[in-house]
């Protein structure tokens, strides 16, 4: 078990801007998290382990899809469904990171550019966790810049064939159902999304080992050979690199709100520890100023996350919302989260380093969260492209 | 079953708590939660209902605030709830509070009453045993087991140093269950949707009014124990000693 228990994170009275059902869904995730992920995860994270024995009880919770009406999920607000995120990351961001793959990655797309007989197929199954999904943009020389992409779909008959290889895929070896970004040759290689079964001959998957980052989740590169799919595999709605950028809005989204979590769990356990951990003249370390100095940072930086991410939450809701406003808060989220991270490394000294507290994995997690969805520095890009009118990518 | 299932906000066990300025109770700024063994009733309550089918519905007396965890019962998968809301409900006595519940489900007709063994802030474990005596039924305490039997139920109660009572009952009557006895569920996300469509009744202090008379019981005055330090030195053989510890760490240091 953890050394220090979590406690929560509002400064600001943050709590009197959500409703009722927000706090009665933040809490129950808080909860569910508390009890089946913490007692856990360390374990997982040191065997590279995804704790798959958690599918079936998330999926029974509704946290697959949350925000999605219909076909089992739960219909929440944005709010909501961000709220959840920030519990599960508070938790791990590898589990939230396979969370955010399955609903807004896999779900999302086939419920947005899906067709009917798609739709029914797949996201009953998605929603109860009984197949799972993974999302292949990224490619071994294309990340930053997917509309690169090398991966082709070619019509032959009423089948598509699919040629390919994508890198860094969350969930690629555990999933039953790829959504493939591919440019279609007879289409003037508009880019266009497939739904590949994972069995069909010529698709591969193989984890990537080695990784110091989100190790509770599974990351696999794939590779289509030759791959035969029914024409009927295609999302007929999907259109040009904006839909599978509108499915990476939904994501980055959440993350934004997850992040604010990880951060949440490395403050609280740096504060608990600074009340504890006595030296010079046997006073707790909370009482020099230097580690003040990191905690009111951590604090501030914290309560403006929430504030962000809510804004741009009740935007959403509104239908309102820009993905440059989504920019933003996964900029400066994550930003700030692995900024808390190492700062509340630094305040715990050696224990920092040790896995009996939560820190390192997610300092190490937030690496990733970092990187993927559109890295810190692409977003600067996308935020200066709307402030000038100059696209500088 | 028809199963009614008092339920209690408290303070956050874990939350830092500030005496108010009359110094009887704390301030309101404190986070909130349902009172455990209440949970653990709503739960046992839930069992039941999908073991025999019937009707579990939820109520509580308090402020708005109050209403949270009704919305959580209903979320979980109880039918409906009756909220009597008034800042006023906080100051009852459990007699009052009893006599209160009693009037508002006055044309009601439930199997069984269900509430926590005590509350985690007053403690009284009074407010089923007297809603009990109002409604002239039966009782049992420390309810553990529940089992439905041709006359009535079976219950089994917890009495001292790891003993049980089996107690054969008559329906309807009003158990208070203690915490552990099952595993809690969690409200789902669909639940948490779909609570907000299930009827809510409001009952306002006026309408309870006239059956309340003054408290019994009062909160005189609340205070932090003052810390002292007590060294003692034991002395004698060391078989005598070590007696003289367990009995002291037992029964005054409480650590055992
Ligand atoms: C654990 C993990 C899981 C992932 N899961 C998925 C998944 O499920 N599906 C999926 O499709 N992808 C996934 N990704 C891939 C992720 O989205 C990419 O790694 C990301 O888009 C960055 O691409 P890249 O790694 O190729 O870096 P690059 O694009 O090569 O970028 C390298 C560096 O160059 C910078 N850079 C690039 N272009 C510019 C520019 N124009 N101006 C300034 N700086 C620039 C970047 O900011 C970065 O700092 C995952 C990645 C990780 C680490």
């Amino acid at each position: 078990m953890p050394a220090m228990k979590f406690r929560g994170v509002d400064y600001l009275q943050f709590d009197t801007l959500l409703s009722d059902d927000e706090r009665l869904v933040r809490d129950t995730a808080r909860q569910f998290i508390e009890d089946n992920l913490i007692p856990i995860i360390e374990e997982c994270n040191r065997a590279g382990r995804f704790p798959r024995e958690l599918v079936k009880p998330m999926a029974e919770l509704g946290f697959f899809g949350a925000s999605l009406q219909g076909y089992g999920c739960a219909g929440m607000s944005n709010v909501e469904y961000g709220l959840v995120t920030q519990e599960m990351e508070r938790g791990d961001s590898g589990v939230r990171s396979f969370v955010s793959v399955q609903s807004a990655l896999v779900m999302y797309p086939i419920y947005t550019f899906g067709s009917d007989e798609q739709k029914e197929k797949w996201l009953p199954a998605l929603q109860k966790g009984e197949k799972l999904g993974c999302f292949g943009l990224t490619e071994p020389d294309f990340g930053s810049n997917p509309g690169g992409m090398r991966t082709r779909a070619k019509k032959v008959g009423n089948e598509y064939v699919l040629n390919g290889e994508k890198m860094w895929i969350t969930s690629g070896t555990i999933a039953d159902v790829a959504v493939i970004w591919a440019k279609v040759e007879d289409e003037g290689d508009r880019v266009r999304g497939f739904l590949v079964e994972t069995d069909r001959p010529g698709f591969k998957a193989e984890d990537i080992h080695g990784k110091w980052s989100l190790r509770a989740s599974v990351t696999s590169g794939l590779s289509l050979q030759d791959v035969h799919i029914p024409e009927t595999n295609l999302l007929p709605k999907s259109g040009g690199l904006k839909s599978p950028l509108m499915c990476l809005n939904q994501a980055r989204y959440g993350i934004a709100w997850g992040a604010v979590g990880a951060a949440m769990a490395c403050y609280d356990c740096a504060l608990q520890y600074s009340l504890l951990r006595k030296q010079f003249r046997d006073q707790p370390i909370a009482s020099h100023q230097l580690i003040q100095d990191k905690l009111a940072w951590m604090i501030s930086e914290i309560t403006k996350a929430q504030l962000l991410i809510l804004q741009v939450g009740r935007l959403k809701d509104a239908g309102k919302v820009e993905h440059y406003h989504i920019s933003m808060a996964k900029r400066n989220n994550v930003w700030m989260a692995l900024e808390c991270a190492r700062l509340s490394r630094d305040i715990l000294g050696a224990n920092g380093v040790a896995d009996d507290y939560p820190i390192m994995r997610h300092m190490m997690n937030l690496e990733s969260v970092k990187t993927y969805e559109g890295t810190h520095d692409i977003h600067t890009l996308i935020i200066g492209s709307h402030v000038t009118g100059i696209d500088a990518f | 079953m028809k199963i009614l299932v008092c339920m209690k906000q408290v303070p956050q066990k874990d939350a830092p708590l500030k005496l108010n300025e009359s110094g009887a109770w704390i301030r309101e700024d404190v986070s909130y939660e349902v009172n455990e063994p209440d949970a653990y009733a709503l739960e046992e309550a839930l069992r039941q209902k999908e073991k025999h089918g019937g009707e579990v519905v939820v109520i509580t007396s308090g402020p708005t605030r109050a209403g949270q965890v009704l919305r959580e019962a209903l979320a979980k998968g109880a039918d409906r709830a009756i909220h009597l809301e008034d800042n006023a409900f906080v100051g009852l006595d459990a007699f009052n509070t009893a006599r209160a519940f009693a009037e508002a489900i006055k044309d009601e007709k439930f199997d069984l009453i269900f509430t926590g063994l005590q509350s985690d802030d007053y403690g009284y474990a009074q407010t089923g045993v007297v809603l009990a005596e109002l409604l002239g039924w039966p009782h049992a305490t420390i309810i553990m087991q529940i089992e439905k039997t041709d006359g009535g139920i079976q219950v089994k109660r917890e009495l001292e140093a790891g003993y049980f009572q089996f107690v054969d009952m008559p329906l309807p009557a009003v158990l208070t269950i203690q915490s552990g006895i099952n595993k809690l569920r969690y409200a789902t996300l669909i639940g948490i949707k779909q609570a907000k469509n299930k009827p809510l009744r409001k009952v306002t202090l006026a309408e309870v009014q006239a059956v309340l008379g003054p408290n019994l019981q009062k909160i005189e005055k609340l205070y932090v124990p003052q810390k002292t330090k007590n060294t003692e030195f034991l002395q004698g053989p060391a078989a005598e000693v070590a007696k003289q510890l367990v009995e002291k760490l037992r029964n005054e240091v409480r650590v055992l």
